[in-house]
Protein backbone atom coordinates (compact mmCIF):
# COMPACT_ATOMS: atom_id res chain seq x y z
CA UNK A 1 0.00 0.00 0.00
CA UNK A 2 2.70 2.44 0.94
CA UNK A 3 4.61 1.53 -2.16
CA UNK A 4 1.60 2.42 -4.20
CA UNK A 5 1.16 5.71 -2.46
CA UNK A 6 4.82 6.44 -2.98
CA UNK A 7 4.56 5.48 -6.60
CA UNK A 8 1.66 7.84 -6.97
CA UNK A 9 3.46 10.64 -5.25
CA UNK A 10 6.60 9.87 -7.13
CA UNK A 11 4.88 10.26 -10.47
CA UNK A 12 4.75 13.94 -11.30
CA UNK A 13 1.28 13.78 -12.80
CA UNK A 14 -0.55 17.12 -12.45
CA UNK A 15 -4.33 16.58 -12.57
CA UNK A 16 -4.72 18.76 -15.65
CA UNK A 17 -2.18 16.91 -17.74
CA UNK A 18 -3.96 14.30 -19.84
CA UNK A 19 -2.60 10.79 -19.92
CA UNK A 20 -2.06 9.91 -23.59
CA UNK A 21 -3.36 6.33 -23.34
CA UNK A 22 -6.53 7.57 -21.70
CA UNK A 23 -6.92 10.26 -24.32
CA UNK A 24 -6.75 7.66 -27.07
CA UNK A 25 -9.21 5.42 -25.25
CA UNK A 26 -11.53 8.41 -24.90
CA UNK A 27 -11.35 9.06 -28.64
CA UNK A 28 -11.98 5.42 -29.42
CA UNK A 29 -14.92 5.37 -27.01
CA UNK A 30 -16.50 8.27 -28.84
CA UNK A 31 -15.79 6.82 -32.28
CA UNK A 32 -17.48 3.56 -31.29
CA UNK A 33 -20.61 5.32 -30.05
CA UNK A 34 -20.72 7.76 -32.97
CA UNK A 35 -20.15 4.99 -35.50
CA UNK A 36 -23.03 2.86 -34.31
CA UNK A 37 -25.42 5.71 -33.69
CA UNK A 38 -24.72 7.76 -36.81
CA UNK A 39 -24.46 4.88 -39.27
CA UNK A 40 -27.18 2.56 -38.14
CA UNK A 41 -29.26 3.27 -35.08
CA UNK A 42 -30.27 6.90 -35.52
CA UNK A 43 -31.08 6.53 -39.25
CA UNK A 44 -33.21 3.56 -38.17
CA UNK A 45 -35.23 5.56 -35.72
CA UNK A 46 -35.41 8.59 -38.00
CA UNK A 47 -36.99 6.47 -40.68
CA UNK A 48 -39.58 5.22 -38.25
CA UNK A 49 -40.23 8.69 -36.88
CA UNK A 50 -40.85 9.96 -40.41
CA UNK A 51 -43.07 6.97 -41.13
CA UNK A 52 -44.97 7.57 -37.93
CA UNK A 53 -45.50 11.21 -38.74
CA UNK A 54 -46.67 10.29 -42.21
CA UNK A 55 -48.98 7.66 -40.79
CA UNK A 56 -50.51 10.17 -38.41
CA UNK A 57 -50.75 12.88 -41.04
CA UNK A 58 -52.04 10.36 -43.58
CA UNK A 59 -54.71 9.29 -41.11
CA UNK A 60 -55.74 12.87 -40.57
CA UNK A 61 -55.77 13.50 -44.30
CA UNK A 62 -57.81 10.38 -44.90
CA UNK A 63 -60.31 11.43 -42.26
CA UNK A 64 -60.49 14.89 -43.79
CA UNK A 65 -61.04 13.57 -47.29
CA UNK A 66 -63.69 11.18 -45.97
CA UNK A 67 -65.41 14.08 -44.29
CA UNK A 68 -65.29 16.13 -47.46
CA UNK A 69 -66.65 13.23 -49.44
CA UNK A 70 -69.41 12.68 -46.91
CA UNK A 71 -70.29 16.35 -47.11
CA UNK A 72 -70.42 16.31 -50.89
CA UNK A 73 -72.52 13.15 -50.86
CA UNK A 74 -74.87 14.81 -48.40
CA UNK A 75 -75.10 17.87 -50.63
CA UNK A 76 -75.76 15.68 -53.61
CA UNK A 77 -78.38 13.75 -51.70
CA UNK A 78 -80.04 16.93 -50.55
CA UNK A 79 -80.00 18.31 -54.07
CA UNK A 80 -81.50 15.09 -55.40
CA UNK A 81 -84.12 15.11 -52.69
CA UNK A 82 -85.04 18.69 -53.48
CA UNK A 83 -85.20 17.85 -57.16
CA UNK A 84 -87.37 14.84 -56.45
CA UNK A 85 -89.69 16.95 -54.34
CA UNK A 86 -89.86 19.52 -57.05
CA UNK A 87 -90.54 16.86 -59.62
CA UNK A 88 -93.26 15.35 -57.47
CA UNK A 89 -94.86 18.73 -57.00
CA UNK A 90 -94.66 19.34 -60.70
CA UNK A 91 -96.22 15.94 -61.44
CA UNK A 92 -98.98 16.58 -58.95
CA UNK A 93 -99.64 19.93 -60.49
CA UNK A 94 -99.71 18.39 -63.92
CA UNK A 95 -102.00 15.62 -62.80
CA UNK A 96 -104.34 18.12 -61.20
CA UNK A 97 -104.37 20.15 -64.37
CA UNK A 98 -104.89 17.11 -66.47
CA UNK A 99 -107.64 15.89 -64.18
CA UNK A 100 -109.35 19.25 -64.37
CA UNK A 101 -109.04 19.25 -68.13
CA UNK A 102 -110.48 15.73 -68.32
CA UNK A 103 -113.35 16.67 -66.07
CA UNK A 104 -114.00 19.72 -68.20
CA UNK A 105 -113.89 17.60 -71.30
CA UNK A 106 -116.17 15.00 -69.81
CA UNK A 107 -118.60 17.68 -68.74
CA UNK A 108 -118.53 19.19 -72.18
CA UNK A 109 -119.01 15.78 -73.71
CA UNK A 110 -121.86 15.01 -71.34
CA UNK A 111 -123.46 18.31 -72.15
CA UNK A 112 -123.08 17.67 -75.83
CA UNK A 113 -124.53 14.18 -75.57
CA UNK A 114 -127.40 15.42 -73.45
CA UNK A 115 -128.14 18.11 -75.99
CA UNK A 116 -127.90 15.58 -78.75
CA UNK A 117 -130.25 13.27 -76.97
CA UNK A 118 -132.62 16.11 -76.23
CA UNK A 119 -132.43 17.26 -79.84
CA UNK A 120 -133.06 13.70 -81.03
CA UNK A 121 -136.04 13.45 -78.65
CA UNK A 122 -137.42 16.71 -79.89
CA UNK A 123 -137.12 15.75 -83.53
CA UNK A 124 -138.65 12.35 -82.71
CA UNK A 125 -141.50 14.00 -80.97
CA UNK A 126 -141.87 16.41 -83.86
CA UNK A 127 -141.81 13.53 -86.31
CA UNK A 128 -144.34 11.60 -84.19
CA UNK A 129 -146.48 14.67 -83.90
CA UNK A 130 -146.27 15.16 -87.61
CA UNK A 131 -147.04 11.54 -88.25
CA UNK A 132 -149.88 11.72 -85.73
CA UNK A 133 -151.16 14.89 -87.28
CA UNK A 134 -150.93 13.30 -90.71
CA UNK A 135 -152.70 10.13 -89.58
CA UNK A 136 -155.22 12.24 -87.58
CA UNK A 137 -155.94 14.31 -90.59
CA UNK A 138 -156.45 11.13 -92.57
CA UNK A 139 -158.62 9.69 -89.83
CA UNK A 140 -160.54 12.91 -89.38
CA UNK A 141 -161.13 13.04 -93.11
CA UNK A 142 -162.15 9.47 -93.13
CA UNK A 143 -164.35 9.99 -90.10
CA UNK A 144 -165.81 13.08 -91.64
CA UNK A 145 -166.47 11.11 -94.77
CA UNK A 146 -168.01 8.32 -92.65
CA UNK A 147 -170.07 10.77 -90.71
CA UNK A 148 -171.16 12.50 -93.88
CA UNK A 149 -172.03 9.14 -95.41
CA UNK A 150 -174.04 8.22 -92.31
CA UNK A 151 -175.69 11.54 -92.24
CA UNK A 152 -176.57 11.30 -95.84
CA UNK A 153 -177.52 7.68 -95.63
CA UNK A 154 -180.01 8.09 -92.74
CA UNK A 155 -183.35 9.79 -92.91
CA UNK A 156 -182.94 13.22 -91.73
CA UNK A 157 -186.38 13.60 -90.05
CA UNK A 158 -185.57 15.90 -87.24
CA UNK A 159 -183.00 18.04 -85.76
CA UNK A 160 -183.03 15.92 -82.63
CA UNK A 161 -182.11 12.92 -84.51
CA UNK A 162 -179.33 14.80 -86.25
CA UNK A 163 -177.93 16.14 -83.05
CA UNK A 164 -178.01 12.66 -81.54
CA UNK A 165 -176.03 11.35 -84.46
CA UNK A 166 -173.53 14.13 -84.08
CA UNK A 167 -173.27 13.51 -80.39
CA UNK A 168 -172.79 9.88 -80.95
CA UNK A 169 -170.12 10.65 -83.52
CA UNK A 170 -168.34 12.93 -81.16
CA UNK A 171 -168.48 10.38 -78.36
CA UNK A 172 -167.05 7.79 -80.66
CA UNK A 173 -164.39 10.28 -81.54
CA UNK A 174 -163.63 10.86 -77.92
CA UNK A 175 -163.50 7.19 -77.23
CA UNK A 176 -161.09 6.76 -80.07
CA UNK A 177 -158.99 9.52 -78.83
CA UNK A 178 -159.06 7.95 -75.38
CA UNK A 179 -158.09 4.64 -76.88
CA UNK A 180 -155.19 6.26 -78.76
CA UNK A 181 -154.06 7.92 -75.57
CA UNK B 1 -8.88 -3.83 -8.23
CA UNK B 2 -11.06 -1.71 -5.95
CA UNK B 3 -10.71 1.94 -5.16
CA UNK B 4 -9.86 1.15 -1.55
CA UNK B 5 -6.50 -0.29 -2.41
CA UNK B 6 -5.34 2.63 -4.47
CA UNK B 7 -6.34 4.93 -1.66
CA UNK B 8 -3.87 3.14 0.59
CA UNK B 9 -6.79 2.78 2.93
CA UNK B 10 -6.24 1.12 6.27
CA UNK B 11 -9.52 -0.42 7.55
CA UNK B 12 -8.30 -0.24 11.18
CA UNK B 13 -7.70 3.48 11.08
CA UNK B 14 -10.33 5.21 13.24
CA UNK B 15 -10.62 8.45 15.18
CA UNK B 16 -9.34 8.46 18.79
CA UNK B 17 -6.78 5.77 17.96
CA UNK B 18 -4.01 8.16 17.10
CA UNK B 19 -4.46 7.50 13.41
CA UNK B 20 -4.77 10.56 11.21
CA UNK B 21 -7.65 11.01 8.74
CA UNK B 22 -6.68 9.40 5.45
CA UNK B 23 -7.87 12.36 3.42
CA UNK B 24 -8.55 11.70 -0.24
CA UNK B 25 -6.48 13.62 -2.75
CA UNK B 26 -4.95 13.32 -6.17
CA UNK B 27 -3.93 9.77 -5.38
CA UNK B 28 -7.66 8.93 -5.25
CA UNK B 29 -7.67 9.26 -9.01
CA UNK B 30 -4.72 7.00 -9.72
CA UNK B 31 -5.36 3.35 -10.42
CA UNK B 32 -3.00 0.45 -10.67
CA UNK B 33 -3.18 -1.26 -14.06
CA UNK B 34 -5.50 -4.24 -14.34
CA UNK B 35 -3.62 -5.69 -17.30
CA UNK B 36 -0.54 -4.78 -19.27
CA UNK B 37 0.24 -5.31 -22.93
CA UNK B 38 3.74 -4.10 -23.72
CA UNK B 39 3.84 -0.47 -22.75
CA UNK B 40 0.07 -0.19 -22.63
CA UNK B 41 -1.48 -0.44 -19.20
CA UNK B 42 -5.21 -0.99 -18.91
CA UNK B 43 -6.66 0.72 -15.86
CA UNK B 44 -10.12 0.71 -14.34
CA UNK B 45 -11.06 4.18 -15.76
CA UNK B 46 -10.06 3.03 -19.25
CA UNK B 47 -12.16 -0.09 -18.83
CA UNK B 48 -15.06 2.04 -17.63
CA UNK B 49 -14.62 4.37 -20.62
CA UNK B 50 -14.88 1.47 -23.05
CA UNK B 51 -17.76 0.05 -21.04
CA UNK B 52 -19.50 3.42 -21.38
CA UNK B 53 -19.38 3.06 -25.14
CA UNK B 54 -20.68 -0.47 -24.92
CA UNK B 55 -23.51 0.52 -22.58
CA UNK B 56 -24.57 3.47 -24.75
CA UNK B 57 -24.38 1.48 -27.98
CA UNK B 58 -26.07 -1.46 -26.26
CA UNK B 59 -28.91 0.68 -25.01
CA UNK B 60 -29.55 2.28 -28.39
CA UNK B 61 -29.11 -1.08 -30.08
CA UNK B 62 -31.83 -2.51 -27.91
CA UNK B 63 -34.01 0.55 -28.45
CA UNK B 64 -33.52 1.31 -32.14
CA UNK B 65 -32.31 -1.89 -33.78
CA UNK B 66 -35.76 -2.80 -35.01
CA UNK B 67 -37.81 0.30 -34.39
CA UNK B 68 -41.57 -0.04 -34.58
CA UNK B 69 -44.16 2.46 -35.64
CA UNK B 70 -45.81 1.86 -32.29
CA UNK B 71 -42.84 1.88 -29.92
CA UNK B 72 -42.07 -0.65 -27.21
CA UNK B 73 -40.82 0.37 -23.78
CA UNK B 74 -37.13 0.49 -24.68
CA UNK B 75 -37.80 2.35 -27.89
CA UNK B 76 -39.98 4.84 -26.07
CA UNK B 77 -37.20 5.60 -23.58
CA UNK B 78 -34.63 5.79 -26.37
CA UNK B 79 -36.85 8.11 -28.37
CA UNK B 80 -37.32 10.35 -25.35
CA UNK B 81 -33.55 10.62 -24.89
CA UNK B 82 -32.95 11.10 -28.57
CA UNK B 83 -35.64 13.73 -28.80
CA UNK B 84 -34.32 15.54 -25.75
CA UNK B 85 -30.93 16.09 -27.37
CA UNK B 86 -32.35 16.67 -30.83
CA UNK B 87 -35.09 19.14 -30.00
CA UNK B 88 -33.97 20.31 -26.59
CA UNK B 89 -30.37 21.11 -27.49
CA UNK B 90 -29.51 20.92 -31.20
CA UNK B 91 -32.66 22.48 -32.65
CA UNK B 92 -32.68 25.10 -29.92
CA UNK B 93 -29.09 26.20 -30.43
CA UNK B 94 -28.21 25.52 -34.08
CA UNK B 95 -31.68 25.50 -35.54
CA UNK B 96 -33.59 22.75 -37.25
CA UNK B 97 -32.27 23.23 -40.78
CA UNK B 98 -28.56 23.52 -40.04
CA UNK B 99 -28.63 21.40 -36.90
CA UNK B 100 -30.08 18.17 -38.31
CA UNK B 101 -26.66 17.14 -39.63
CA UNK B 102 -25.07 17.34 -36.18
CA UNK B 103 -27.78 15.49 -34.29
CA UNK B 104 -26.02 12.09 -34.33
CA UNK B 105 -22.79 13.72 -33.18
CA UNK B 106 -24.46 15.53 -30.30
CA UNK B 107 -26.58 12.54 -29.29
CA UNK B 108 -23.46 10.35 -29.16
CA UNK B 109 -21.61 13.00 -27.20
CA UNK B 110 -24.38 13.54 -24.69
CA UNK B 111 -25.00 9.91 -23.87
CA UNK B 112 -21.31 9.00 -23.79
CA UNK B 113 -20.50 11.83 -21.39
CA UNK B 114 -23.52 11.07 -19.26
CA UNK B 115 -22.63 7.39 -19.02
CA UNK B 116 -19.01 8.23 -18.20
CA UNK B 117 -20.29 10.49 -15.42
CA UNK B 118 -22.83 7.98 -14.20
CA UNK B 119 -20.20 5.41 -13.22
CA UNK B 120 -19.57 7.68 -10.23
CA UNK B 121 -22.55 6.32 -8.34
CA UNK B 122 -22.85 2.84 -9.86
CA UNK B 123 -21.80 0.28 -7.25
CA UNK B 124 -18.43 -1.43 -7.87
CA UNK B 125 -17.53 1.09 -10.58
CA UNK B 126 -17.93 4.15 -8.37
CA UNK B 127 -15.64 6.31 -10.41
CA UNK B 128 -16.59 9.00 -12.88
CA UNK B 129 -14.42 8.46 -15.93
CA UNK B 130 -14.65 12.16 -16.77
CA UNK B 131 -12.86 13.07 -13.54
CA UNK B 132 -9.67 12.19 -15.40
CA UNK B 133 -8.84 15.15 -17.62
CA UNK B 134 -7.82 12.93 -20.54
CA UNK B 135 -11.41 11.85 -21.23
CA UNK B 136 -13.05 15.28 -21.25
CA UNK B 137 -9.99 16.50 -23.18
CA UNK B 138 -10.46 13.82 -25.84
CA UNK B 139 -14.13 14.74 -26.26
CA UNK B 140 -13.43 18.46 -26.20
CA UNK B 141 -10.72 17.89 -28.79
CA UNK B 142 -13.23 16.22 -31.10
CA UNK B 143 -15.61 19.15 -30.71
CA UNK B 144 -12.70 21.55 -31.24
CA UNK B 145 -11.65 19.87 -34.47
CA UNK B 146 -15.23 19.84 -35.69
CA UNK B 147 -15.69 23.50 -34.81
CA UNK B 148 -12.44 24.76 -36.38
CA UNK B 149 -12.83 22.70 -39.55
CA UNK B 150 -16.43 23.85 -39.91
CA UNK B 151 -15.38 27.45 -39.51
CA UNK B 152 -12.85 27.27 -42.33
CA UNK B 153 -15.11 25.15 -44.50
CA UNK B 154 -17.95 27.60 -44.18
CA UNK B 155 -16.06 30.90 -44.44
CA UNK B 156 -12.88 30.01 -46.34
CA UNK B 157 -9.42 30.66 -45.02
CA UNK B 158 -9.57 34.43 -44.49
CA UNK B 159 -13.22 34.43 -43.56
CA UNK B 160 -12.56 31.62 -41.12
CA UNK B 161 -9.89 33.59 -39.34
CA UNK B 162 -12.11 36.64 -39.30
CA UNK B 163 -14.86 34.53 -37.77
CA UNK B 164 -12.52 33.19 -35.10
CA UNK B 165 -10.99 36.54 -34.10
CA UNK B 166 -14.30 38.39 -34.25
CA UNK B 167 -13.27 40.75 -37.04
CA UNK B 168 -15.54 43.78 -37.10
CA UNK B 169 -14.39 46.99 -38.79
CA UNK B 170 -16.88 49.09 -36.85
CA UNK B 171 -14.85 48.50 -33.69
CA UNK B 172 -12.29 50.97 -34.96
CA UNK B 173 -9.16 51.47 -32.86
CA UNK B 174 -9.92 48.71 -30.36
CA UNK B 175 -10.10 46.14 -33.16
CA UNK B 176 -6.53 44.87 -32.59
CA UNK B 177 -7.23 44.38 -28.91
CA UNK B 178 -10.44 42.50 -29.68
CA UNK B 179 -8.67 40.37 -32.26
CA UNK B 180 -5.97 39.32 -29.79
CA UNK B 181 -8.48 38.64 -27.02
CA UNK B 182 -10.83 36.70 -29.26
CA UNK B 183 -8.00 34.70 -30.71
CA UNK B 184 -6.89 33.49 -27.30
CA UNK B 185 -10.38 33.19 -25.96
CA UNK B 186 -11.73 31.16 -28.85
CA UNK B 187 -8.85 29.18 -30.14
CA UNK B 188 -6.91 28.41 -26.97
CA UNK B 189 -8.96 28.96 -23.85
CA UNK B 190 -12.27 27.69 -25.17
CA UNK B 191 -11.32 24.01 -25.67
CA UNK B 192 -9.52 24.13 -22.37
CA UNK B 193 -12.50 25.46 -20.42
CA UNK B 194 -14.78 23.11 -22.31
CA UNK B 195 -12.84 20.10 -21.05
CA UNK B 196 -12.00 21.46 -17.62
CA UNK B 197 -15.59 22.46 -16.80
CA UNK B 198 -16.67 18.84 -17.08
CA UNK B 199 -13.51 17.46 -15.53
CA UNK B 200 -13.54 19.78 -12.50
CA UNK B 201 -17.20 19.15 -11.73
CA UNK B 202 -16.81 15.41 -11.77
CA UNK B 203 -13.46 15.57 -10.00
CA UNK B 204 -14.87 17.65 -7.16
CA UNK B 205 -18.02 15.58 -6.91
CA UNK B 206 -16.10 12.35 -6.70
CA UNK B 207 -13.74 13.83 -4.14
CA UNK B 208 -16.66 14.87 -1.95
CA UNK B 209 -18.30 11.47 -2.09
CA UNK B 210 -15.02 9.74 -1.32
CA UNK B 211 -14.26 12.11 1.51
CA UNK B 212 -17.61 11.63 3.23
CA UNK B 213 -17.41 7.88 2.67
CA UNK B 214 -13.94 7.71 4.23
CA UNK B 215 -15.02 9.97 7.06
CA UNK B 216 -18.04 7.78 7.79
CA UNK B 217 -15.66 4.87 8.33
CA UNK B 218 -12.93 6.83 10.04
CA UNK B 219 -15.28 8.42 12.56
CA UNK B 220 -16.79 5.09 13.54
CA UNK B 221 -15.33 4.97 17.07
CA UNK B 222 -16.91 5.90 20.43
CA UNK B 223 -18.79 9.17 20.33
CA UNK B 224 -17.59 9.53 16.75
CA UNK B 225 -20.54 7.31 15.69
CA UNK B 226 -22.73 10.40 15.72
CA UNK B 227 -20.35 12.19 13.37
CA UNK B 228 -20.06 9.09 11.25
CA UNK B 229 -23.86 8.99 10.87
CA UNK B 230 -23.88 12.64 9.81
CA UNK B 231 -21.11 11.96 7.36
CA UNK B 232 -23.01 9.00 5.94
CA UNK B 233 -26.10 11.11 5.45
CA UNK B 234 -23.84 13.46 3.51
CA UNK B 235 -22.71 10.54 1.36
CA UNK B 236 -26.34 9.88 0.43
CA UNK B 237 -27.05 13.54 -0.18
CA UNK B 238 -23.93 13.93 -2.32
CA UNK B 239 -24.76 10.81 -4.27
CA UNK B 240 -28.20 12.17 -5.10
CA UNK B 241 -26.67 15.55 -5.92
CA UNK B 242 -24.10 13.93 -8.18
CA UNK B 243 -26.84 12.12 -10.05
CA UNK B 244 -28.21 15.55 -10.89
CA UNK B 245 -24.79 17.11 -11.63
CA UNK B 246 -23.82 14.26 -13.95
CA UNK B 247 -26.79 14.91 -16.20
CA UNK B 248 -26.36 18.68 -16.00
CA UNK B 249 -22.69 18.49 -16.95
CA UNK B 250 -23.38 16.22 -19.89
CA UNK B 251 -26.08 18.67 -20.95
CA UNK B 252 -23.77 21.67 -20.56
CA UNK B 253 -20.96 19.95 -22.45
CA UNK B 254 -23.21 19.24 -25.43
CA UNK B 255 -24.89 22.63 -25.19
CA UNK B 256 -21.50 24.30 -25.51
CA UNK B 257 -20.51 22.01 -28.35
CA UNK B 258 -23.69 23.07 -30.15
CA UNK B 259 -23.07 26.73 -29.51
CA UNK B 260 -19.54 26.40 -30.93
CA UNK B 261 -20.88 24.70 -34.05
CA UNK B 262 -23.57 27.35 -34.32
CA UNK B 263 -20.87 30.04 -34.06
CA UNK B 264 -18.92 28.39 -36.86
CA UNK B 265 -21.98 28.22 -39.11
CA UNK B 266 -23.29 31.72 -38.44
CA UNK B 267 -22.34 34.64 -40.67
CA UNK B 268 -21.36 36.90 -37.83
CA UNK B 269 -19.17 35.97 -35.00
Amino acid sequence: MNALLLAAEGEPQPPLLPHLDELVIGLIAFVIVFGFLAKKLLPNINKVLVERREAIEGGIEKAESAQIEAKSVLEQYKAQLAEARHEAARLRQEATEQGTAIIQEMKAEGQRQREEIIAAGHSQIEADRKAAAASLRQDVGKLATDLAGKLVGESLEDAARQSRTIDRFLDELEEKAEAVR
Amino acid sequence: MSADQTLAFDPDCHIFTGCGFPAPGLHTFIYEPIATWGSFELTKPMLLAVLSSIVVVGFFWAAFRKPQLVPGKMQMVGEAGYDFVRRGIVYEIIGKKDGEKYVPFMVSMFFLVWMMNLWSIIPLAQFPVTSLIAFPAALALIVYVLWVSLTFKKHGFVGGWKNIVGWDKSLGPILPLVVVLEFFSNLIIRPFTHAVRLFANMFAGHLLIVMFSLASWYLLNGIGVVYAATSFVMVLVMTAFELFIQAVQAYVFVLLACSYVQGALSEHH
